[in-house]
């Protein structure tokens, strides 16, 4: 077993805001701060995508990386980069767009197009201070 | 003379949207940053100061000062908001990077101390894309 982890950086940039409906504006504003600005704010989010197999023996390649771009570009940068993450993307109709949320969601858009022996790991920077991995 | 430069930063939507023209007109112009429903960055911006280091403390100007200067009349303003919607010195303009850059210079600079001049500003909207201002 030679393992070897591969990964690919993308970025999009989004509006979004922090709010949770079933809660009144105080409670949203003490769990989410400036984040619940009902007009809104945003982010450019930077997108590290690793995937974890074996090179395969004709290619030498654990995955063309030209692939996963393309991948990452037609199903998560094309619906999410200069968007509104709220309104304009349905996953978040009725899900908060944090980090966390966001990293699960884009996990499991790329995980049913991608075989299954190879191993995904979604890391998103919503800051370059703050970012979240999924799976831990 | 020293030129001293302070990083501070700010996470806000906008949109690039000229209300005279028609729909179709300011998708043409603009592309994807007309999305009517916002998108956005994390902005960097760089404060550029000049002065002659002072003879006791060999500082041109405190940079601590000069942060929480830019905190105060800038950075508190523009986080976490909507520039196009929350932004009393944006209203009527269009939030383009280089409109955005000219109005925080004409927030900041009248707080400066007397003996520090206003060198330059640099705005970062991502990572690729910045403007400078040196106010004239």
């Amino acid at each position: 077993m030679q393992k070897v982890a591969v990964y690919r950086t993308e970025h999009f940039n989004a509006a979004h805001r922090l709010h949770n409906p079933a809660f009144d504006d105080a409670t949203n504003d003490k769990l989410f701060g400036k984040c619940n600005n009902p007009h809104f704010h945003g982010h450019n989010y930077e997108l590290i995508v690793k995937l974890i197999g074996e090179p395969e023996k004709d290619t030498g390649y654990v995955y063309d990386l030209k692939k996963l771009s393309d991948l990452i570009r037609k199903e998560v940068l094309h619906r999410f980069d200069h968007k509104n993450l709220n309104l304009d993307v349905p996953e978040f109709k009725e899900l908060n767009p944090t980090a966390e949320n966001i990293a699960i969601t884009i996990y499991r858009i790329l995980r049913p197009l991608i075989e299954d022996h190879l191993d995904l790991q979604v890391r998103l920077y919503e800051t370059e201070r703050n970012f979240v991995e999924y799976p831990a | 003379m020293v030129y001293l430069t302070r990083l501070e930063h700010f996470n806000a939507a906008h949109k690039l949207y000229n209300p005279a023209w028609s729909k179709e007109r300011n998708e043409a112009v603009f592309g994807d940053c007309a999305n009517e429903n916002w998108h956005g960055h994390n902005f960097n911006l760089y404060v550029t100061v000049k002065g002659t280091p002072d003879q006791d403390s060999g500082f041109v100007m405190d940079a601590k000062h000069l942060s929480r200067l830019i905190k105060e009349h800038v950075i508190e303003k523009l986080d976490h908001k909507n520039l196009n919607l929350d932004i009393d010195f944006l209203s009527g303009k269009i939030c383009s990077t280089e409109n955005l850059v000219v109005e925080i210079w004409k927030q900041l600079q009248p707080h400066l101390p007397v003996n520090i001049t206003l060198h330059s500003l640099k705005l970062y909207e991502t990572p690729r894309i910045y403007v400078e201002y040196f106010g004239e």
